[in-house]
């Protein structure tokens, strides 16, 4: 089969949409940060510690629910100390979000070690993953069926989150106050809202997110914890929420296409090009979309300049 | 007291409040994991001193973290927060191994050579991301970031298709020429020749950051932008100078650590001296005098960290643990501030009664 | 009969950088009353009033609402105490719409959304009933000034303000709209609420005003009822002695056009340009004063003329260099000095040492202080002694960071730097403004002094005393253009001036365009 072949077949569509839900998961994250004004560079290292989190809860609960609750616990927690030192001890939040970075990459490797002895993954875990959905009807349809059918329950939580976040973002009290303490601190400040409380809010509400985007790798796209698994999709998200001009829908698209490449990647493999290119593959497409969007932006924002000329010297 | 003093007094007693409190919790950590402690702790703290190798083992691994907290220091001194000393450091690594297996030249050149082509080739690495952000104001740290994926990837892939050793199972390069190779300068360890060039970096750059206009324009460009345009000076083209240069010195650095600590390119993945190079650069407030001891510092504790994992039930990655919550702590501006404030009150109601 | 509905006793205020605003101030306001807060710029009035609404803690002093000690630890304490504030820059978010920045904090929900109808419903009916209606769903970005002023004071009433703080409210606003404000308000005090009004504009506090407490140098100089006294002893309490109008100062001693500026346009957002061909020049030996109500186009022609800013057609010609955007280090070398009026994030490098920012714009230029890129700290320390003398700058020495340093003395760093270059043309953009009394005679005095050695300076300022002081020529702005040009200053004063900075009146086009040039 060719490589387009496989591009154009259900099975793509299929893996597309699976190496596409953790983005989505920590880009929506990303989403509510940066509208509150904060950039969260500690996804990478929430999702990781949530990934390993999710399998050793599971595995000593003996139950999925344990594990979930013991990640959501995990992001909680690290979101918590992001925020803490952000907000009230004033650190920069790129200096705070590679502490949380380098903290997770260590405490994952030693938490892994003690739980297992060693230091690679978590095979001799028994640890519990998330189950696939078919949907009744639709998973008869064919290739429809197999396009929608039968993927992991937290893919399609994951795109229902699209329209909660944007519902929080733009119809509830906390999404109202959450905008517009992104855009003018100062205005909720003076009407007597503490602009830290609802930082902070904003980012434990991203610290869930991520926590369950970090799950999903290590409890569903794989069965098992994998050393530095994230392999900066949480930075990836990061780009998709700047892409996506942090409006849910936007980011939704760009997720989708840097998960295109990624699941690219994978069909790649089948050709005979070095493995190492086909790794960067994700990588390059995210410095590749930043770069023109950017130009896009800067282009865009010179034209309105030139119009704005034009139009005076018009009327002159 | 003046301002200046009290500023002086809050930076010392925050510095000892962040090393007491990292050895608390290394301390912590190992008490609450560990089936024998005493062993374990005391391997950690003391290990490190405890024969003339292990001594070097700390000034050996001080040396790359000196060239990637200098090239952070640049980089932070401007204003900029390009993550790419990881990715420089790695492809001046692979930039030193290049000129040490396929140039066959005489001793002192080779070397010099292959640092000077490490050092080019952090630089180019360092320019790409400043460079995007100077055309299109793309965001220098989510594309430095992506930029360290790809070097680690194209490093592994010239190794894997164009250097490798046909003979080892695992990935591994060909020997490079002798000819290449640092000096080991004190005999007994593997200390090398590359502290000697680390400790010359730090004075350079120094000298340069404090003596030097090109210096004092990234001090104004990184404390104030606005200002410094107003003053005439095209902050971008120094954001992006500063950048290269700090590419250059983490290219050296990957250069320095390979031709004196090895003999073959076995890394399969980039050893993170970069990251490390942060923690490193907050703890020495971004000053490259105080570069090499800040380095020593964070060196001990791997060291340590190392021995205690050969001699006890607890695993090295305490130390990465470790470094997260330094980071956290140096960066946490509003720390102490409370006590600061207080001493300026002080002073300024001494002097207001004067 | 008195009823004081708060009073603020023994308030003392440092700031982390050590400096004191507040020095022991009482302040006391009765209920149902409009109470003015004077006194010069950087008097501390912001500072007092940021206290009693929760964004400052005082570092000693008490307040009392309605005879009951309060502590007010934040703005959500001090409208829960029915203490209300309008900033000076408007606190309001400008993508959401008039409904959603008057209910932030305290939305209804209905479900789990916001009561999106009822919020709207209630923003319209508050708005009729103050007279102060606004579309509940105009997006605030498109409001005008006042109307942005409007949503401001709605915000703070439904919030069940009776206590109103209005810092400034005229500086941004036209003559039409400051006339609507003060009936606005004189509405409110008759329907029982009490205000207080922060203002050093005396006919206003006059025409509004019931009571006045003056600050100065962050301490109380007294509180009178205003039909009791004269403007004059008001000023003298403002000022701390008689208004100073002339500066004396030897006849002009025009020379070359140093500075010309033809037909020069600055676009905006909307399709009013904010600059609208603009023509004037300016002399050697000569200061030109540009008067007018701040947001006149004032800060986009200094932009535009120090390289700061874009223009989009025209010519700004300085000496014979055409001046473009972003070329400022040309700008420099051919001698222009500017004072900026944002002085803490343009004209320094806070956390930089005061001989640092004084060499700032020398360090570029290789003939200063170096050799082979290598500064000569020797040299530097010199030069920075000898400024620190010559200019009676207050600091320990010059290593010390500039932020310790107060207002007037950085105020005073900035000159020593901009003027040690020797420069031909000095733009000084609010040079005074928020200066302590002795710095801002000195900075008065050395423009005058450089004029004498035959440099042009542009003096924009919205102290009307200092601008019929200095000036030789002076021009008004109103609404990006020129509505008046005093070739001579004799027999002008600050009323003149007013009317023609508020547009009621204008001269003659063609008249201005002659003196302008």
């Amino acid at each position: 089969m060719s490589v387009l072949e496989q591009i154009f077949s259900a099975e793509f569509v299929a893996m597309w949409l699976r190496v596409a839900t953790p983005l989505l998961f920590a880009s929506l994250g990303a989403v509510i940060c940066e509208k509150s004004g904060v950039v969260n560079l500690g996804l990478e290292g929430i999702m990781l510690c949530s990934a390993l989190a999710g399998v050793v809860g599971s595995a000593y609960t003996e139950s999925l629910l344990g594990g979930f609750l013991c990640g959501i616990a995990t992001g909680l927690i690290l979101s918590a100390v992001f925020a803490y030192f952000h907000l009230v001890m004033k650190a920069n939040s790129v200096l705070c979000g590679t502490a949380i970075n380098t903290f997770a990459s260590g405490f994952t490797i030693f938490i892994l070690e003690i739980c297992t002895g060693e230091k690679g993954n978590s095979s001799s875990l028994r640890s519990f993953s998330f189950g696939t959905l078919d949907i009744p009807l639709i998973k008869d349809i064919p290739v429809i069926g197999e396009i929608l059918s039968g993927h992991n329950v937290l893919t399609y939580v994951a795109f229902v989150m699209v329209a909660v976040i944007w519902y929080m973002l733009y119809k509830t009290p906390l999404g109202l106050r959450i905008r517009a303490v992104g855009e003018n601190e100062n205005a909720i400040n003076s009407v007597g809202i503490s602009v830290n409380k609802t930082r902070f809010i904003a980012i434990l509400l991203c610290g869930v997110l991520t926590s369950i985007g970090g799950m999903y790798l290590s409890m569903g796209y794989l069965n098992m914890f994998v050393r530095d698994m994230v392999a900066g999709r949480g930075f990836i998200s990061l780009a998709a929420n700047a892409m996506g001009q942090c409006s849910p829908i936007g980011t939704m698209c760009s997720a989708l296409i840097f998960a295109f490449f990624d699941g690219i990647s994978n069909i790649l493999q089948l050709l005979r090009i070095p493995s190492e290119f086909v790794q960067m593959v994700p990588y390059a497409a995210t410095i590749a979309g930043l770069v023109i969007y950017s130009i896009q932006k800067t282009e865009s924002e010179k034209r309105k300049r030139r119009m704005l000329g034009k139009k005076v010297a018009n009327n002159a | 007291m003046n301002t200046k003093s009290i500023n002086r007094l809050i930076d010392s007693a925050k510095l000892l409040l962040v090393v007491v409190i990292a050895c608390l919790l290394v301390s912590l950590i190992i008490l609450s994991v560990s089936e024998e402690p005493g062993v374990a702790i005391s391997s950690f703290f003391l290990g490190p001193f405890t024969s003339l190798r292990r001594i070097g083992n700390i000034f050996e691994g001080a040396v790359p973290l000196i060239f990637t907290a200098l090239a952070v220091t640049l980089i932070f001194r401007a204003g900029q927060f390009s993550m790419i000393s990881e990715g420089s450091f790695f492809i001046g690594i692979t930039g030193a191994m290049m000129v040490g297996i396929a140039l066959p030249l005489p001793p002192v050149v080779h070397p010099a050579v292959a640092l000077l082509t490490a050092g080019i080739f952090g630089a180019i690495a360092a320019a790409i991301p400043a460079l995007l952000k100077l055309k299109w104001q793309a965001s220098e740290v989510v594309t430095s970031i992506m930029l360290n994926y790809i070097i680690q990837f194209f490093a592994l892939y010239l190794v894997n298709y164009h250097f490798r050793e046909p003979e080892a199972s695992s990935l591994a390069s060909l020997k490079i020429a002798e000819s290449a190779e640092l000096p080991c300068i004190i005999p007994g360890t593997k200390v090398h020749l590359g502290l000697i060039i680390a400790l010359v970096c730090c004075a350079v750059l120094w000298f340069y950051i404090f003596k030097t206009r090109q210096g004092f324009r990234i001090r104004l460009v990184g404390d104030n932008a606005r200002f410094s345009s107003y003053v005439g000076i095209k902050s971008a083209l120094v954001m992006v100078g500063a950048q290269i240069l700090a590419g250059f010195v983490a290219g050296l650095g990957g250069g320095v650590e390979f031709l004196g600590m090895y003999t073959r390119f076995k890394w399969t993945s980039s050893p993170g001296y970069g990251w490390t190079g942060i923690a490193v650069a907050l703890l020495a407030r971004r000053n490259p005098i105080l570069v090499p001891f800040a380095a020593l510092f964070i060196a001990y504790l791997e060291v340590g960290s190392g021995i205690m994992a050969r001699s006890s039930d607890v695993s090295a990655e305490v130390v990465d643990i470790i470094q997260g919550v330094i980071m956290l702590m140096i960066a946490a501006d509003a720390l102490l501030q409370g006590w600061k404030q207080r001493l300026i009150v002080h002073s300024a109601t001494e002097g207001g009664k004067a | 009969m008195s009823n004081p509905a708060l009073s603020m006793k023994n308030i003392t205020k440092v700031y982390p950088n050590g400096v004191v605003a507040n020095r022991d101030i009482t302040f006391e306001v009765n209920t149902g009353e409009i109470h003015a807060l004077s006194g010069e710029n950087g008097a501390g009035k912001t500072t007092l009033m940021k206290i009693l609404f929760g964004e400052e803690k005082p570092t000693s002093g008490s307040i009392q609402i309605g005879g009951k000690e309060a502590d007010i630890k934040n703005p959500q304490d001090a409208l829960r105490m029915g203490i209300g504030m309008v900033h000076q820059h408007f606190m309001l978010v400008p993508s959401l719409t008039v409904t959603e920045n008057v209910i932030l904090g305290i939305e209804k929900r209905k479900g789990l959304g916001i009561d999106y109808k009822s919020a709207e419903e209630l923003v319209g009916e508050m708005g009729r009933k103050y007279n102060m209606y606004l579309d509940p769903r105009a997006k605030v970005k498109d409001l005008s000034v006042g109307q942005k002023q409007k949503l401001e004071i709605l915000k703070i009433l439904i919030r069940g303000a009776k206590i109103l703080i209005l810092d400034e409210p005229t500086a941004v606003l036209t003559p039409q709209e400051t006339g609507e404000l003060f009936s606005e308000l004189k509405n409110l005090r008759s329907q029982g609420f009490t205000i207080i009004f922060i203002s050093h504009k005396l006919d206003e506090i006059r025409e509004l005003c019931d009571r006045i407490t003056i600050i100065r140098h962050g301490e109380t100089k007294g509180v009178f009822t205003l039909d009791d006294i004269t403007d004059e002893k008001l000023s003298q309490r403002m000022i701390g002695r008689d208004v100073q109008l002339t500066i004396d100062k030897p006849e002009c001693k025009r020379g070359e056009t140093i500075l010309s500026v033809k037909e020069v346009t600055v676009s905006g957002d909307g399709e009013k340009p904010l600059l609208d061909k603009i023509s004037f020049s300016l002399h050697s030996g000569e200061i030109l004063g540009i008067a007018g109500v701040e947001g006149n186009g004032q800060s986009q022609l200094v932009d535009a003329i120090t390289g700061m800013g874009p223009y989009d057609g025209g010519e700004i010609r300085f000496c014979d260099l055409i001046i473009k955007q972003g070329e400022i280090r040309k700008i420099r070398q051919s001698g222009m000095g500017y004072i900026p009026e944002d002085r803490m994030t343009l004209g320094i490098s806070p956390s930089l040492s005061v001989t640092e920012n004084m060499i700032a714009d020398k360090i570029n230029e290789s003939r200063f202080f170096s050799r082979a890129g290598i500064v000569k700290s020797k040299d530097i320390d010199d030069f920075s002694k000898k400024m620190i003398g010559d200019y009676a700058i207050l600091c320990q020495n010059g290593e010390v960071e500039i932020s310790s340093l107060s207002g007037g003395n950085i105020q005073k760093v900035v000159l020593a730097r901009e003027l040690s270059s020797s420069p031909k043309l000095i733009i000084a953009n609010q040079p005074t403004r928020g200066v302590d009394v002795g710095a801002t005679e000195f900075i008065r005095r050395k423009l005058v002094s450089l004029r004498e050695e035959g440099c042009a300076v542009l003096l924009v300022s919205s102290d009307l005393n200092e601008l019929i002081g200095l000036s030789d020529r002076l021009l008004v702005m109103y609404g990006g253009k020129f509505s008046a040009c005093f070739k001579s200053l004799s027999g002008v004063d600050g009323q003149i001036l007013g009317r023609y900075m508020l547009g009621l009146d204008h001269q003659d086009e063609s008249e201005i365009s002659r003196s302008a040039m």
